[in-house]
């Protein structure tokens, strides 16, 4: 806090229509982010069906750090951090697998998969030792919303139902794409590393301005109906939900081409077996309504995106330095579905995907350009002008407009003046 | 089993071959490259090791005729910003094996290992790479039915990879 002025610093940073080159690109406030963001936030880590059985684990990650995730004997998930209490070793080597305990390679302490210190070795010398002091460090928080299991450092804060708060229903829509009513990340993933500063990540995941320039050559050579939903003339929308959610909500584009799968490119003749359990699961009008309106393009904040057909989990790992991770939605009872899920989101993410490829280039690009500090600012200020609050009270604007990146900085700065 | 004679030819004719796919790669010419497949080829990148299931489990790239033919035609816009410049690249190829000279179906199994310098905007990069081919004999010409391409780090976070590897 500047005390001469009360202005905070990060009030010069951020401003309502535009922000500071530097936060992309600072040493500082990146250890800073660390710290106020994603050690205290809710952060998204895995989900449930990624650990299926008693005793499976798989290795996920918050920002640097490793984390386990593990379904102990009793079925319960949990949250720990991948270093040895004694001097700090990888405990767990291996990306995903079946194990009631692992066991330090270095001086071969042991620790049961729900974190407890079982046994060290010649545990003679070791008199007096209260064992429960020195279990596996974990999240401290853990809670999943309809399978999706999110992390939080802090003691104390918000419950995930309410840091998610209206962006929860997007979940809702999402799942119940399912016959059963449930997600499964069960096709592995693509790493996608780019040099570039996390945040150009997560304000693209809904900009809906770039597509129509960014993915040109796709869509000019394509048979895809995607580039027409980010045209000036779209009645899509983007919409800020608060606490750094934000939306590009597509619905008002599938509901007048009034076509179930239409979302998808696709349509019920092509899916029948899909259709019919849907139409099973909900009766016939809602099965429709769920086939028009399609899954949802949301970024829930600070760090899972959910692209319609596929996940994105943003990792950091420094300043100029993060990981895409990326894989298909499979939805429980869908296997025709499922297979088409995979092959187009094969084609489009990762490394070497259609989209996504150009779009790590805009953040590379963007990255290297904000190094230079004249002008000094990214002004985000499209659609400022015509945003209007929604019949929930949320901020939307047209599809092209900054609605999400302005959303994304007003939390940002909460979250960083309250450190 | 061939003739000595006659496989020192056939291991000649795919050495050319792989040299020439090697220099069209290189040298972006995509519409050359793409002659070079067989009407049913499938080009392959796994992630996460060698021996994924591509119908089960993501792969890098897993493309069949029709997308291979959509990825140049992509790159040939000139507005796939990620080849927009293109990378300055060189590969190295070697350890050429004929891995199965007459299987059942005639076509030909070879594997050569890769090492290819990428120059782009974000930097100068070393990727390195096993090759798995099924050769067939078309019209009198070698042509590709199957390319695998088992990157040696495809279990980590990689940078994109947007030329033809």
């Amino acid at each position: 806090m500047n005390m001469m002025t009360g202005v905070s610093p990060w009030e010069r940073l951020i401003r309502p229509d535009r922000v500071h080159g530097s936060l992309y690109t600072d040493p500082e406030i990146f250890e800073a982010e660390l710290k106020n963001i994603w050690y205290r936030t809710w952060v998204y880590v895995g989900h449930e069906s990624e650990v299926p059985n008693a005793n499976d684990y798989v290795v996920k990650s918050i920002g640097p750090q490793s984390v386990i995730m593990t379904r102990d004997e009793q079925g319960k998930v949990n949250l720990l951090l991948n270093r040895c209490s004694h001097r700090g070793n990888q405990v767990c080597s291996f990306e995903r697998g079946n194990a009631r305990s692992f066991t330090c390679p270095f001086h071969s302490w042991t620790f049961a998969n729900d974190g407890r210190l079982v046994g060290y070795a010649f545990p003679d010398g070791y008199e007096g030792q209260d064992k429960s002091q020195l279990a596996l460090g974990r999240v401290t928080r853990v809670e999943s919303y309809r399978g999706f299991v999110f992390g939080s450092f802090a003691a104390d804060g918000p419950t995930l139902k309410e840091h998610l708060g209206g962006a929860a229903e997007t979940i809702d829509r999402l799942v119940r794409t399912s016959p059963e009513g449930e997600v499964e990340i069960t096709a592995g993933f693509l790493k996608h590393r780019v040099k570039a500063n996390w945040k150009f990540i997560l304000e693209n995941e809904c900009d809906g301005y770039h597509p129509a320039f960014v993915h040109t050559s796709i869509f000019g050579v394509a048979d895809s109906m995607i580039g027409k939903l980010y045209g000036g003339t779209s009645t899509a929308l983007t919409r800020d939900y608060g606490n750094g959610h934000t939306e590009i909500d597509l619905r008002p584009e599938f509901r007048k081409r009034d076509a179930p799968m239409s979302w998808f490119g696709t349509s019920e003749e092509r899916l029948p077996d899909y259709t019919a359990r849907m139409k099973t699961a909900y009766g016939d009008t809602a099965a429709r309504e769920i086939m028009i309106d399609g899954t949802p393009h949301v970024m829930i904040f600070p760090n899972l995106f959910i692209a319609e057909i596929q996940m994105f989990v943003i990792q950091p790992l420094g300043v100029d330095d993060s990981v895409q991770h990326v894989t298909a939605l499979q939805f429980k009872g869908a296997p025709d579905l499922n297979r088409r899920l995979r092959q187009q989101t094969m084609g489009s993410v990762g490394p070497a995907g259609f989209l996504l490829a150009d779009d790590s280039e805009m953040y590379e690009r963007c990255h290297r350009g904000v190094l230079a500090r004249n002008p000094e600012w990214i002004f985000l200020g499209r659609g400022e002008k015509r945003q209007r609050q929604d019949e929930l009270g949320f901020t939307v604007g047209h599809v092209t407009d900054e609605v999400p990146s302005r959303g994304i900085w007003a939390h940002y700065r909460k979250l960083m003046e309250a450190a | 089993m061939l003739s000595r004679e006659s496989s020192a030819t056939l291991m000649s004719a795919i050495t050319a071959f792989l040299y020439r796919e090697a220099r069209l790669q290189d040298e972006h010419q995509y519409e050359a490259w793409e002659k070079l497949w067989t009407d049913d080829g499938v080009y392959w990148v796994p992630a996460n090791g060698a021996d994924i299931d591509p119908e089960r489990q993501m792969s890098i790239i897993y493309d069949n005729r029709s997308r291979i033919a959509l990825r140049v035609r992509q790159l040939m816009t000139g507005k796939h910003f990620t080849q927009t410049p293109q990378s300055n690249l060189r590969r190295l190829i070697s350890n050429i094996e004929l891995m199965d000279e007459q299987p059942d179906n005639g076509d030909i199994a070879v594997a050569s290992n890769s090492l290819i310098f990428e120059s782009s905007l974000r930097d100068d990069m070393l990727w390195a790479a096993r090759s798995e081919y099924r050769l067939r004999h078309v019209d009198g010409e070698l042509r590709m039915a199957s390319k695998k391409v088992i990157l040696v780090n495809n279990d980590k976070a990689i940078y994109t990879l947007s030329f033809l590897v």
